[in-house]
């Protein structure tokens, strides 16, 4: 991490950043708790896109079905801390399951895939993204495992002991409200998953999925062992996803299939490309600008037409759709690498449009 | 002693006999030439050899070990580096990134390793650094190292992909074509780094159509002709051949 040639600069930096981030959900508690729902579900959009992004972003391998691993995760934590089994397992217990089963579908999907790439992979991809979803739809008849189309209710909010992540609380005075709680949790998941995706990035591993991304035979021939090293990177961005899958299904304590269509694995990776592929900063910044736009449109876009024009004439969906698609068109038109790109990625995209 | 044997080796691509029962054998130290017109199946063994087309027929022996049936990475790993005709670097990586890719089958660190950065692992990373640093001085582009492979002129990419692949740390160095593009002062300096890179104990085999350079560096020559061998020798006796005269310029007309 580079904010400067002044290290002191620097350290400020990061003490202001920590602050904010330290009072932000009371801040925005005083706006309204939705708020810092809403923020939980960004920071939970963060942790899917920097996933995904090291599938698509490190390895350059298309994924338009990576939401299926998020579902995994969410499912598993359901089925094994909810009353639909009468089970409830701690969440400690269940979150590396989660993972590990997230981690085996990675695999399972990259087995079959392995030869295939852009296009092809995109189409196989997005075809297992909605095989597992339909899957979970049906798994209610002859044996009902996933409680089909209705979803899973009653699900275990995290709790250790006594303290539960969802109820609220008094502390030092302040009034904690369970989503206050969640937020620092996910918020400790996000450095986590920071640190965990620079230190990937710059290894051996990082280095052995970038040279896949450019040049494959080369990378073979320079020792790679590519079946090995993609495997890997569909693991890794399972992993994530099914974490992620697993904290959204505590926060949530419903979920259902709907929760995990198509559209959602094309906003992350929207996520990923609207803020520059590759680039950890630039994909957070990608997941900040698409979970909160659409929300701010949401509040605002109803009051300003009935101050205009007395009704409603479009619907906040309607806006959101308009303008996500715009921001697209522009930001390939303008920056084709993302809002902040990752050096490699901008010098790849220059050689292609030569 | 024989570092690599080509036994009856044979690729077919259709109806093309690609390469048609090539047999050889490459003695440990030596610079072996590998030349014929353009068509002729040379860049074919390359790729047979290095594991990215598996033989129809015949197999390789390197290093007292059959290779039937590696992979290319294990072929790379086994100790055979190579390099391309038409370059293939990680392009829009800098030249040290390139070649401490090329560290990859001499290193270890994994996941784990690379997430909590042990001891072992930041020993491991600073071993790759220093190696890849050493590389790109030995072929004379260390000053070029934090630049993206892609920008740099044509020779300094030839000598790149040339430290990639000794980064393997090879047995077997196989250059395709690296004098390609280079003007005559490069192809000098070229010749006197293949020359260095035997020097230090690494067998090459080389394809080049520059004959002046084939003449200087090969200890011998092997000519292939639509997939066929058709002269094994010392450079100056191959390239008064007849054979060779013809396969090059055609029969002439009045015999």
């Amino acid at each position: 991490m580079r904010f400067g040639k002044n290290p002191w600069i620097a350290r400020a930096g990061v003490v202001l950043i920590a602050i904010t981030l330290a009072v932000l959900p009371f801040a925005l508690a005083q706006v309204g708790t939705a708020w810092v729902r809403i923020t939980n579900y960004a920071v939970l959009y963060i942790l899917l896109a920097l996933g995904l992004n090291i599938v698509v972003g490190f390895a350059g391998l298309l994924d338009l079905g990576y939401i299926a691993f998020y579902a995994v995760g969410a499912y598993t934590y359901a089925l094994l801390a909810s009353p639909q089994f009468g089970l409830h397992l701690p969440f400690w217990v269940i979150l590396p399951i989660g993972a590990a089963v997230a981690a085996f579908f990675g695999v399972v999907l990259g087995a079959p895939t392995l030869k295939l790439r852009g296009d092809y992979l995109a189409i196989v991809t997005l075809g297992f993204g909605e095989i597992i979803r339909i899957f979970l739809n049906n798994l209610s008849r002859p044996v009902n495992i996933t409680n089909g189309p209705q979803g899973i209710g009653g699900i275990d909010p995290f709790s250790l002991g006594e303290f539960s992540l969802a109820a609220p609380q008094q502390l030092f005075g302040l009034e904690v409200s369970g989503p206050i709680k969640y937020y620092y949790l996910l918020l400790a998941a996000l450095i986590g998953i920071i640190v965990v995706n620079l230190r990937l990035q710059n290894s051996r591993i990082g280095r052995a999925w970038e040279a896949i991304r450019e040049d494959e035979i080369a990378a073979r021939a320079s020792g790679i062992n590519t079946t090995n090293i993609k495997l890997l990177a569909f693991a890794m961005g399972a992993t994530f996803g099914g974490v992620a899958g697993g904290m959204f299904s505590a926060i949530q304590s419903f979920i259902s299939p709907e929760s995990f269509v198509l559209v959602e694995s094309v906003m992350v990776l929207s996520m990923v490309v609207l803020g520059g592929m590759g680039n950890i900063w630039g994909v957070i910044l990608g997941a900040l600008l698409l979970s909160f736009v659409p929300e701010i449109l949401r509040w605002t876009v109803e009051p300003a037409q009935m101050a205009l024009f007395g009704r409603m004439l479009v619907e906040p969906e309607v806006i959101r759709m308009l303008l996500f698609g715009l921001a697209l068109v522009l930001v390939m038109l303008f920056r084709p690498a993302g809002l902040l790109p990752s050096a490699v990625r901008r010098r790849e995209l220059a050689e292609r449009a030569r | 002693m024989n570092l690599l044997e080509g036994r009856r080796i044979g690729k077919r691509f259709g109806g093309v006999q690609a390469l048609a029962g090539v047999s050889f054998a490459i003695a440990a130290g030596e610079i072996f030439g590998l030349i014929g017109p353009n068509g002729a199946g040379k860049t074919t063994l390359f790729n047979v050899l290095t594991g990215i087309y598996p033989p129809d027929q015949g197999a390789f022996v390197f290093d007292g070990r059959p290779l039937a049936g590696r992979k290319a990475h294990e072929v790379a790993a086994a100790g055979i580096a190579r390099t391309f005709q038409n370059i293939r670097l990680f392009a829009n990586l800098s030249a040290i990134e390139n070649v401490m890719i090329g560290r990859h089958a001499k290193t270890r660190a994994g996941v784990w390793g690379a997430i909590v950065r042990n001891r072992r692992t930041l020993d491991e990373e600073e071993g790759i650094v220093r190696r890849a640093l050493e590389l790109l001085d030995y072929v004379g582009i260390r000053a070029r190292a934090n630049d993206p492979a892609g920008s740099l002129a044509y020779g300094d990419q030839r000598r790149l992909e040339i430290a990639r692949a000794l980064a393997i740390e090879p047995k077997l160095l196989a250059l395709d074509e690296p004098a390609a593009g280079m003007n005559p002062i490069e192809r000098v300096a070229l010749g006197k780094l293949i020359q260095a890179i035997r020097a230090s104990g690494i067998t090459v085999l080389l394809i080049e159509h520059d004959v002046r350079l084939v003449m200087n560096v090969c200890d011998r020559v092997l000519v292939l002709d639509y997939g066929e061998k058709i002269v094994e020798g010392r450079p100056a006796a191959v390239q008064s051949d007849p054979r060779v005269i013809e396969a090059y310029l055609g029969r002439p007309r009045a015999a």
